[in-house]
C-alpha cells in the first residue's frame, strides 16, 4: 500500500501521462472557452492569494499576547468597497464580453447545413449510436418499432432516403476543418454527450432533440465520454471520436457504403 | 409563553423516557438531532471510504469487509452507484442539515433570543421523530432486493422512475425528511420573532439567529416544491403516470410501457428550485456559527454587522432565482441562460461581502487561537475556494467543459466539507461547555484540527485538476478513459487522504464522549467571555433555560473599548 502511494506521488510529481490544466483543444470555438477558464482562474488566484496574505498578516500581528489589546473603536475601511466594486465590474465584463458571446455563437450562429456534416447521435444505455445521412444528405425515416439488436436507431431501410444512411455504434468519425452539426437525442434515460478535447458537452434527453455544432482543426483519435449518470454502465459508456483528414474521411465513407451493399 | 407557564404550574420530575426520549425540551431535542446526525455523517463518510477504495484500486477486493458486501469482495458498479446516491442523500438530508438546523438551530436559537423553549415544543418533538423515521426508512432501502437507490442524490428521471424499488423507498423517506424540515423551520421563525427577550430588537440579534431565521425561510419556501415533485415521482413509479416520462421511451431492449407525454426536465426544475436554496441552507448556519466564534475569539464586534445581516437576507432571496445554472447543459437558449448567469454572478457578491466582513473583523483584533477559532479561521480560506470555484461553473461558456466533471465535486465539497462541517465542528468545541459545563480537551482538539485540515485538502484539491482534464463524475472506474487513466494516480492519493481524514475523527469522537464526564469543569457560565444571551444561562442550562426572564441592554459583540472586559448583552453595567 505504501509503495502504491509513493508511486502515485511520483507519477503526479513527474506529471507522468498528463500535465496540469486543460486537455488539448482541437475545436475552433474552444479557444474562447479556454481563455475564459484561464482568465477566471488567474482572477481567483489573485483574490485568494490577496486574502491569504491579509489573513496570515492579521493572524501574526493581531495575535493575543501580553500587552496587546483589541481595537474596538468603530472603524470604517474604504478599500473593501473599491475591491467589491472591482469584483463586480470584473464579473460583469466576463459575463458580457466572454460568456454571452460564446454561448450566443454556439446556440444561434449555426453553420450552413449544406456545407456541414450533419449527424444524429442517439444515446442509449450504454452506447452512442451515430447516424449519418449518407450521400443524399437526407436522413431516412426511423421508427421505434424497428429498433432491434442490429438496427439500434430503428432505421427504415425501405425508405428511399435511408438506402445510403450509415449507422455506427460508439464511433463518431468527422472530417477535419468541416463544421459538424450534431442532432442529439436519447432513447431511454438522460446521458451527457461530452467531447473533452473539442469542448463540447450537452445532455441527451429522451423525448427531445437538441442541435449542436463544432468544427475541428486537428486530426487524431479521441474519446466520447458520458457526463451524466445513466445507470450501471455509465463508467464504460465511451465511444471513439475520430477526426480524419478529408481524404481519409472520404475513404472511410466509401468503405461504409460498400459494407452497406454487401 | 403559554407553554412555559403551563409546565411551571405543575412542577414534577418527569420519567426518563419523557425527559430524554420523547422530550419537548429544545435542548434535549437539539442533542438528539446532533447525535443522530453525527451517526449519519459518519455512516455517509464510511460509504465514501468504500467508494474511494474502489476509485483508487478498481476491482480490487476491499480489505476485511469486502467479502461481506459482494461475492468478489470488490464493489460492483451497481453497488457503487447505490453508495454514491446514498452518500449524497445521507450527507445532505440526514447529516449536515439536521446538524446545522436541527441541532445548532434547536439548541441555540431559543437560548440566544432569551426564550424558555421553542414556540411549539410538541411540534419540535414531532419534527425530530419524523426525521428519525425518515432516516430509518432511508436506511432500510439498503435491505431492498437489488440494493439502495442508485440514481444519484438528484434522482433524475427517467433513470429514477425506471429504477428498482429502492427508489420508491428513497422517495418515501424524502417525504418524511422534508416534512420534518418544514415543521422545524416554522418553529425557528416563530420562536426567534415572537419569544425575544425584553430589549432584544431585531438588530440586536446575534448573526447566528439571523442566519438560522434566513435558513428557516429557505426551508419553508423551497422544500414544498420538492415534496410535490417527490410525490409526483412516486405516483409515476407506483401508479404508472407519466409526469416525468416522455413518449417513445425504449428501455432495456423493448418499448417501455408508459403513458408518456411528460417531460424529464420538469423534475430538474422542481428539484433544483429546492436544491439551490438548499446550498444556502447548508452554508448560512455555518456563517452564523463562524461569526459567533470569530467575534468572541478576536474580542471585536463583527465588522459591518448590518452589512452582514443584509447580505445574509439578500443571499437567501437570490438563492431562489439561480436554480437553472445547474441545467445549462439541458438545451437552454440564450435568453434564459443569460438571466441565470447574471443572477449567479450577482449572488457571488453578497457571498464575497460576508467573507470580507469576517476577514475585516480580524483587523485590530486580539486573536485567541482556541480550538473553535482554528476551525473558524480555516473555514475562511476553504469557503473562499469553494465559492471562487463556483464562478467558472456559473458562466455557461466555461461550464461547457467543467459541467458534471470532478471540478463540480471539488467545488461543492469545499463549500460543505471544509466549509460547513469545519464550522459545525468548531461550533461543537465552542458550545460544548455550555451544553455540558465542561471543556473539551484542547490537545486532542488541535490534533483533530490539524490532521483534518491537511487531509481534507488532499482529498478535494486534486478534484479540480481531474475535473479540468474532463474526468466525469460518478464513474465506477475512470481508467477506461485516456484522461481518466492519466490522472488515476491522484485517486490513490485522495483515497489515502480520505482514510487519514476518517482516522482524524477518532480523537474528536473520543474527546466528545469522554469530556462529557471527565472534561475540565468550566469556572463560570461564560468561559469564552462571549456576549450573547446563551451565556447568561447556567452551564448546562436548566429546563426552561432562564429561571428569571433575561433582559437585553445592548447589541451583541460589545467589548469594552479600554480593556478586554466583556460587556454581554444581558449585563446592565456600562464600561
Amino acid at each position: 500500500m505504501m509503495e502504491q502511494l509513493s508511486n502515485a506521488w511520483k507519477n503526479v510529481l513527474d506529471r507522468k501521462g498528463f500535465d496540469y490544466g486543460l486537455p488539448i483543444d482541437i475545436s475552433t470555438h474552444g479557444a474562447a472557452i479556454d481563455r475564459l477558464i484561464t482568465t477566471l482562474h488567474y482572477f481567483m488566484a489573485l483574490l485568494f492569494i490577496g486574502w491569504g496574505i491579509y489573513l496570515v498578516y492579521c493572524l501574526v500581528r493581531f495575535r493575543d499576547r501580553e500587552g496587546h489589546q483589541a481595537d474596538v473603536s468603530e472603524k470604517h475601511f474604504g478599500v473593501p468597497k473599491y475591491l467589491e466594486m472591482g469584483i463586480v465590474i470584473f464579473e460583469a465584463c466576463l459575463l458580457v464580453f466572454f460568456s454571452y458571446p460564446v454561448w450566443a455563437k454556439l446556440k444561434t450562429d449555426f453553420p450552413d447545413r449544406a456545407n456541414s456534416l450533419v449527424v444524429r447521435v442517439v444515446a442509449e444505455q450504454f452506447a452512442w449510436n451515430i447516424h449519418y445521412p449518407g450521400r443524399d444528405g437526407k436522413f431516412g425515416k426511423t421508427s421505434i418499432d424497428l429498433i432491434d439488436g442490429t438496427n439500434p436507431v430503428g432505421l427504415d431501410r425501405e425508405d428511399a432516403d435511408a438506402k445510403d444512411d450509415i449507422v455506427t455504434i460508439n464511433q463518431l468519425v468527422v472530417p477535419v476543418g468541416k463544421p459538424v452539426i450534431v442532432e442529439l437525442s436519447a432513447k431511454d434515460v438522460i446521458h451527457g454527450f461530452f467531447l473533452p478535447v473539442a469542448r463540447v458537452k450537452h445532455d441527451a434527453i429522451p423525448g427531445m432533440t437538441f442541435p449542436l455544432w463544432f468544427e475541428t482543426k486537428e486530426v487524431g483519435e479521441f474519446q466520447i465520454a458520458c457526463a451524466q449518470l445513466c445507470g450501471v454502465g455509465h463508467y464504460k459508456m465511451m465511444g471513439q471520436f475520430l477526426v480524419k483528414t478529408p481524404e481519409d474521411f472520404e475513404q472511410w465513407h466509401l468503405d461504409e457504403e460498400k459494407a452497406l451493399t454487401e | 409563553m403559554t407553554h412555559a407557564e403551563h409546565t411551571h404550574s405543575g412542577h414534577h420530575e418527569m420519567p426518563f423516557w419523557r425527559k430524554y426520549i420523547f422530550s419537548i425540551d429544545h435542548k434535549v431535542i437539539g442533542l438528539q438531532y446532533g447525535i443522530t446526525a453525527t451517526f449519519f455523517l459518519l455512516f455517509g463518510f464510511f460509504l465514501m471510504i468504500l467508494m474511494r477504495w474502489q476509485l483508487a484500486y478498481p476491482g480490487v477486493e476491499i480489505p476485511f469487509i469486502g467479502k461481506a458486501l459482494t461475492e468478489t469482495g470488490a464493489l460492483t458498479p451497481d453497488l457503487y452507484n447505490a453508495l454514491g446516491a446514498m452518500h449524497g442523500t445521507i450527507m445532505i438530508f440526514l447529516g449536515v442539515v439536521p446538524m446545522a438546523v436541527g441541532a445548532f438551530g434547536n439548541y441555540l436559537v431559543p437560548l440566544q433570543v432569551g426564550a424558555q423553549d421553542m414556540a411549539f415544543p410538541k411540534l419540535n418533538m414531532m419534527s425530530y421523530w419524523v426525521y428519525f423515521v425518515g432516516g430509518v426508512v432511508m436506511m432500510s432501502s439498503f435491505l431492498m432486493p437489488g440494493g439502495a437507490a442508485a440514481s444519484g442524490w438528484t434522482s433524475y428521471p427517467p433513470l429514477s422512475v425506471t429504477a428498482n424499488n429502492a427508489q420508491t423507498v428513497w422517495l418515501l423517506a424524502m417525504v418524511f425528511l422534508i416534512t420534518s424540515s418544514l415543521l422545524g423551520s416554522i418553529n425557528t421563525i416563530v420562536t426567534a420573532v415572537q419569544l425575544r427577550a425584553k430589549g432584544l430588537s431585531f438588530m440586536r440579534w446575534p448573526v447566528h439567529v439571523w442566519a438560522q431565521v434566513a435558513t428557516a425561510f429557505l426551508l419553508l419556501l423551497a422544500f414544498p416544491p420538492l415534496e410535490g415533485a417527490a410525490v409526483l415521482q412516486l405516483v409515476d413509479r407506483v401508479f404508472g403516470s407519466s409526469f416525468f416520462l416522455p413518449s417513445g421511451l425504449y428501455i432495456d431492449g423493448a418499448k417501455a410501457s408508459v403513458a408518456g407525454g411528460g417531460n424529464p426536465l420538469l423534475w430538474q426544475h422542481l428539484f433544483w428550485f429546492l436544491a439551490h436554496p438548499e446550498v444556502y441552507v447548508l452554508i448560512l448556519p455555518a456563517v452564523g456559527v463562524i461569526s459567533e466564534i470569530i467575534s468572541t475569539n478576536s474580542r471585536k464586534p463583527i465588522y459591518g454587522y448590518k452589512t452582514m445581516v443584509y447580505s445574509i437576507l439578500f443571499l437567501g432571496f437570490m438563492s431562489f432565482v439561480v436554480w437553472a445554472h445547474h441545467m445549462f447543459m439541458t438545451g437552454m437558449g440564450v435568453t434564459l441562460s443569460s438571466f441565470f448567469q447574471a443572477t449567479t454572478m450577482i449572488i457571488s457578491i453578497p457571498s464575497v461581502i460576508i467573507l470580507t466582513t469576517l476577514l475585516l473583523t480580524l483587523w485590530g483584533a486580539s486573536i485567541r487561537f482556541t480550538v473553535p477559532m482554528l476551525f473558524a479561521l480555516a473555514f475562511l480560506p476553504m469557503f473562499a475556494i469553494g465559492g471562487l470555484t463556483g464562478l467558472p461553473l456559473g458562466l455557461t461558456a466555461s461550464d461547457i467543459h467543467l459541467h458534471d466533471t470532478y471540478y463540480v465535486i471539488g467545488h461543492f465539497h469545499y463549500v460543505v466539507a471544509p466549509g460547513t462541517l469545519f464550522a459545525l465542528m468548531g461550533g461543537v468545541y465552542f458550545w460544548y461547555p455550555k451544553i455540558t459545563g465542561r471543556q473539551m480537551n484542547q490537545f486532542l482538539g488541535k490534533l483533530h484540527f490539524w490532521l483534518s485540515f491537511v487531509a481534507i485538502n488532499f482529498v478535494f484539491m486534486p478534484m479540480f485538476l481531474m475535473g479540468s482534464k474532463g474526468v466525469s463524475r460518478r464513474l465506477y472506474d475512470q481508467t477506461g478513459y485516456s484522461h481518466g487513466a492519466a490522472t488515476q494516480s491522484w485517486n490513490v492519493i485522495m483515497s489515502t487522504a480520505a482514510f487519514v481524514l476518517l482516522l482524524a475523527q477518532i480523537p474528536f469522537l473520543y474527546n466528545m464522549f469522554t469530556s462529557w464526564k471527565w472534561g475540565k469543569k468550566v469556572e463560570n457560565d461564560n468561559p469564552w467571555e462571549a456576549t450573547t444571551l446563551e451565556w447568561a444561562a447556567s452551564s448546562p442550562p436548566p429546563h426552561e433555560n432562564f429561571p428569571t426572564p433575561v433582559e437585553v441592554y445592548r447589541e451583541p459583540y460589545s467589548y469594552s473599548p479600554t480593556s478586554r472586559k466583556v460587556r454581554p448583552q444581558f449585563s446592565q453595567q456600562e464600561a
